[in-house]
C-alpha cells in the first residue's frame, strides 16, 4: 500500500541489496525491492498493531480489572464515533486536506435529532435520516469551499468548526434535549449475543469494509493517493480533483452525522457541549495509524489500530486511576514519537550509502 | 496474485500470534485480580471536573471520612464539565466494582444508563451537589434547600443595594441543574418580597473563569444602572469579584452569591465584597461519604426514615425521594471569615 510512486533505480545506483539488481536492462521499482513479506511486515501501520498488542498484553497482566467482561463492551461504545469519524477522515488527510469541523457536525446532527424528535414528534428513524441528511450538507458545504472555490481546508474547517456547533447551541437555546424512545437508545447498548462486543461494532464493520474497497481496490481511490502525492499530476492523469475532495468531505459528513445519531442514543442526550475535542482525537488517531500528514500515503488497518490503540490506553489508565491529564501526555508523547520517527528512520536510510533513495524527494521518503 | 496469497499468510499468521498472546494472558490472570478493587468500603469521587476548589474541598471531607471509617478513597473526574465526559468514568467504576460512586452530575438523566449498569454491576450510587433523576441512583445528599439558597442571596443583596434597584445574575453553564433551579426560585422569591428589585439579566459564564470575568464585564457595560449581580457559583463570583476590585466599580456595585472563603478572602478584606453564602463543601463531601459507607454496609438501603450516623456531625435521616439534607448555608463576612478554610 505503501509509496506508489515508482523510483526507477538506473542500473547505475547499484541496485537494491539482495534482489538481483544485475539486470541491468530492468527498471526496479525502489518499493518493490524487497520480498512481499518484509514490504508487509516493516511498515508504520505493522508497528501500531503490534505496539497495540503490546499495550493489550500489558494491560491484561498489569491493570487491574482490565480483563473483566465490561472492559471491551465499553471500549468499543466510547470509542465508536472515533472509529466511524476516522474512516472518511483518512481519505480527506490522504489527499492531504483536514476537516476540523468533524465534531461540531456531531453535535449539530444530534441537535437535529434532538429538536425533530423531542420537540416536533418526529419518529426517531426519520429525525436520523434526516440528521445524517444534513451532515452530509454541512460536509458538501465545506468540500464545495475546499473543492471548487480552492480554499485551504484548515481555513475552511476551523470556520465551519465555530458555524456548525454555533447553529447547534443556537438550536438548543439553553436546554439538553433528552428523553430518546427507549427501544433505540437500548439498541445502540445491545452485545452481539452474550460477547462483550456492542451491535453497533457490525455497522462500524460494515462501513470499514465499504471504505476499504472504496480506498484501497477502487480507481477513486488510487485517485485520493494520486491527490495526496501531486494533485496537479493526478488532474493531468484524469483524476477529477475537485469532485474527489467534495465527495470526500460528504462522506465525512455524513458519518459524522451518523456518529451524531449514535452519540444522541449513547447518552440519550443532545447538548451544545458534547463531543468537545473530538475532532482531534479522531485527527490523532488517524495520524497515530501511520497517515502522512502531507497526503500520499496511509492505509485503513493502521487507523483502525490507532483508534483501539488511544482506546486501550486511555481505558486502562483510568482503570489504573490516572487524571486524563496524564493519558493526554502519554497520547500526545506517542502522536509526537510517531510523526518524528519516520523522518527518523528516513534520514537515517538515507544515509545508507547503497541506496538510490534520494530522488523521491523530501519528507517523501517511505520507510517502508 | 502472489502477493496477495503471500500477505493473507503473513495476516493469518499474526492475527493467530495476537490472539493466542492475548488469551493466554487474559485466562491465566482472570481471577487473580477480580478481587483487587473490591474492598467493601471502597468509595470513588466523581465530581463534575477536576481543579475546581469547590469539590477539592468537598474531596477533601470524602477523604477524611473515609479514614475515619476505614475505607479506601478515590476520586476521579473529566477535565470538561459535560456528562458524555463522566460516562467513561462510571463505567470504569462498574468494571472495578467499587463499593460505592458519589457522583455530582453534570445532567439529570444523561448519566441515568450508565448508574444503571453500574448499580447492576453492585456499585452503591450516591449524588451530591447536583443530582440525577431519583430512579438511577440510591440516595442523594443535599447541600441545603432549593429554598434556602435562593432566599439568603436574595435577602443579602437586597440587604446590601436598600431593597431597591436593578440586579443581574451571573450562572455557571446553561444547563446547570441546581442554579437554574435556584434561579427560578430566586426570580420567584425576588418578585415577592422585594418588589422595587428588578433582575434584568441572566448571563452565564460556564463556570469558566475568563467567560465569566469578561460575562461580569459586559453585564456592567450594558447595565449601567446595575446595582447588584448575584452570582450563584463559585467560579462566577470569585471573577466577578477580580473585575470589580479593579474597576470603577468597586464599592458601586453589590457583589454576592456562593463562594468559598478561601477564594473570596482577599475581596472581602478590600471591601469589593460585604457578604456571601455557602454550605460548607467540606461537610457535604464528608456527609456522602458516610451516606455511601451507610450504603455499602447495608446500614441504610435510601428507604425515607432510614438513619446514619455520619461521624463529627452525628446523626441524619433520609427523606423523601432518598434525600439527606445537610443544613443551612453559611454566610460569610468581615467578622467570621477568618475561621474557615476551604
Amino acid at each position: 500500500m505503501s509509496a506508489l510512486k515508482p523510483t526507477p533505480a538506473t542500473a547505475g545506483s547499484g541496485g537494491p541489496s539482495g534482489s538481483g539488481g544485475d539486470a541491468r536492462s530492468e527498471r526496479i521499482y525502489a518499493a518493490y525491492a524487497r520480498p512481499a513479506w518484509q514490504r508487509w511486515l516493516f511498515t508504520r501501520e505493522t508497528a501500531v498493531i503490534a505496539l497495540l498488542v503490546g499495550v493489550l498484553v500489558w494491560a491484561n497482566v498489569e491493570v487491574p480489572n482490565f480483563d473483566g467482561p465490561l472492559t471491551l463492551y465499553y471500549l468499543f461504545l466510547d470509542l465508536m464515533p472515533i472509529l466511524l469519524i476516522a474512516l472518511p477522515m483518512t481519505l480527506i488527510i490522504i489527499t492531504g486536506e483536514i476537516d476540523l469541523s468533524v465534531a461540531s457536525t456531531v453535535v449539530l446532527t444530534s441537535a437535529m435529532t434532538g429538536v425533530l424528535c423531542i420537540d416536533l414528534g418526529w419518529s426517531f428513524g426519520a429525525a436520523a435520516l434526516a440528521a445524517i441528511a444534513l451532515g452530509a450538507v454541512a460536509g458538501a458545504f465545506n468540500g464545495f469551499l475546499v473543492g471548487y472555490v480552492g480554499l485551504p481546508s484548515l481555513a475552511v474547517t476551523i470556520g465551519t468548526l465555530a458555524l456548525y456547533r454555533g447553529i447547534a447551541v443556537g438550536l438548543l437555546g439553553t436546554e439538553a434535549k433528552t428523553g430518546f424512545p427507549d427501544e433505540w437508545t437500548d439498541r445502540v447498548k445491545e452485545r452481539i449475543g452474550e460477547s462483550s462486543y456492542p451491535q453497533v461494532l457490525i455497522v462500524f464493520g460494515v462501513l470499514a469494509v465499504l471504505f476499504v474497497l472504496l480506498l484501497h481496490f477502487s480507481s477513486f481511490g488510487r485517485g485520493v493517493y494520486e491527490i495526496g502525492l501531486n494533485d496537479e499530476a493526478a488532474r493531468f492523469s484524469g483524476v477529477d480533483v475537485a469532485r474527489t475532495k467534495l465527495l470526500l468531505f460528504v462522506l465525512a459528513g455524513a458519518v459524522s452525522g451518523l456518529a451524531g445519531v449514535y452519540y444522541t442514543l449513547r447518552y440519550d442526550l443532545a447538548r451544545g457541549d458534547s463531543a468537545s475535542g473530538l475532532e482531534l482525537q479522531v485527527i490523532a488517531a488517524v495520524l497515530l495509524g501511520g497517515v502522512s500528514i502531507f497526503g500520499g500515503r496511509g492505509a485503513l488497518h493502521g487507523v483502525v489500530a490507532g483508534v483501539l490503540l488511544i482506546g486501550v490506553i486511555t481505558s486502562a489508565m483510568r482503570l489504573q486511576g490516572e487524571t486524563e491529564n496524564v493519558t493526554t501526555i502519554v497520547i500526545g508523547l506517542l502522536l509526537v514519537a510517531s510523526v518524528v520517527t519516520p523522518s527518523l528512520l528516513a534520514w537515517a536510510s538515507g544515509r545508507l550509502p547503497s541506496r538510490g533513495r534520494g530522488k523521491s524527494g523530501p519528507g517523501r521518503s517511505d520507510p517502508a | 496474485m502472489k502477493f496477495n496469497t503471500r500477505r493473507g499468510t503473513v495476516l493469518v499468521a499474526l492475527t493467530l500470534a495476537a490472539s493466542t498472546a492475548l488469551t493466554a494472558c487474559g485466562g491465566g490472570d482472570g481471577d487473580g485480580d477480580g478481587g483487587g478493587g473490591n474492598g467493601s468500603s471502597s468509595i470513588t469521587f466523581l465530581p463534575k471536573n477536576l481543579g475546581n476548589p469547590y469539590f477539592d474541598a468537598s474531596s477533601t471531607g470524602g477523604e477524611r471520612a473515609a479514614e475515619e471509617f476505614g475505607g479506601s478513597f478515590e476520586e476521579v473526574g473529566p477535565t470538561n464539565a459535560t456528562p458524555d465526559a463522566q460516562v467513561p468514568f462510571i463505567n470504569t467504576a462498574a468494571q472495578q466494582g467499587v463499593g460505592a460512586l458519589v457522583v455530582s452530575a453534570n445532567d439529570p438523566t444523561a448519566l441515568g444508563d450508565a448508574l444503571e449498569e453500574a448499580r447492576d454491576a453492585g456499585v452503591k450510587v450516591v449524588t451530591f451537589d447536583s443530582d440525577v433523576d431519583p430512579e438511577y441512583r440510591d440516595v442523594f445528599v443535599n447541600q441545603a434547600s432549593p429554598e434556602g439558597i435562593a432566599e439568603s442571596q436574595i435577602d443579602i443583596i437586597a440587604e446590601q443595594i436598600g431593597e431597591e434597584g436593578e440586579i443581574a445574575i451571573l450562572s455557571a453553564a446553561a444547563n446547570a441543574t441546581n442554579q437554574n433551579t435556584w434561579i427560578e426560585l430566586m426570580e420567584e422569591y425576588a418578585a415577592e418580597t422585594y418588589p422595587d428589585i428588578e433582575i434584568v439579566e441572566t448571563t452565564y459564564g460556564d463556570d469558566d473563569d475568563q467567560t465569566s470575568f469578561d460575562k461580569t464585564a459586559a453585564l456592567l457595560q450594558s447595565h449601567p444602572d446595575l446595582k447588584g449581580i448575584v452570582s450563584p457559583t463559585t467560579v462566577g463570583i470569585a471573577a466577578a469579584a477580580r473585575y470589580l476590585s479593579t474597576s470603577q466599580y468597586k464599592g458601586q456595585v453589590a457583589l454576592t452569591g456562593l463562594g468559598t472563603p478561601n477564594q473570596m478572602r482577599e475581596f472581602v478584606e478590600d471591601g469589593t465584597v460585604t457578604a456571601f453564602a455557602l454550605w460548607n463543601p467540606e461537610e457535604l463531601g464528608y456527609l456522602a461519604a458516610y451516606a455511601a459507607h451507610a450504603l455499602v454496609e447495608g446500614d441504610i438501603t435510601g428507604e425515607e426514615g432510614d438513619t446514619f450516623e455520619a461521624g463529627d456531625l452525628g446523626e441524619y435521616t433520609v427523606g423523601a425521594d432518598g434525600e439527606i439534607l445537610l443544613g443551612d448555608p453559611t454566610v460569610f463576612n468581615a467578622d467570621n471569615i477568618g475561621d474557615f478554610d476551604f
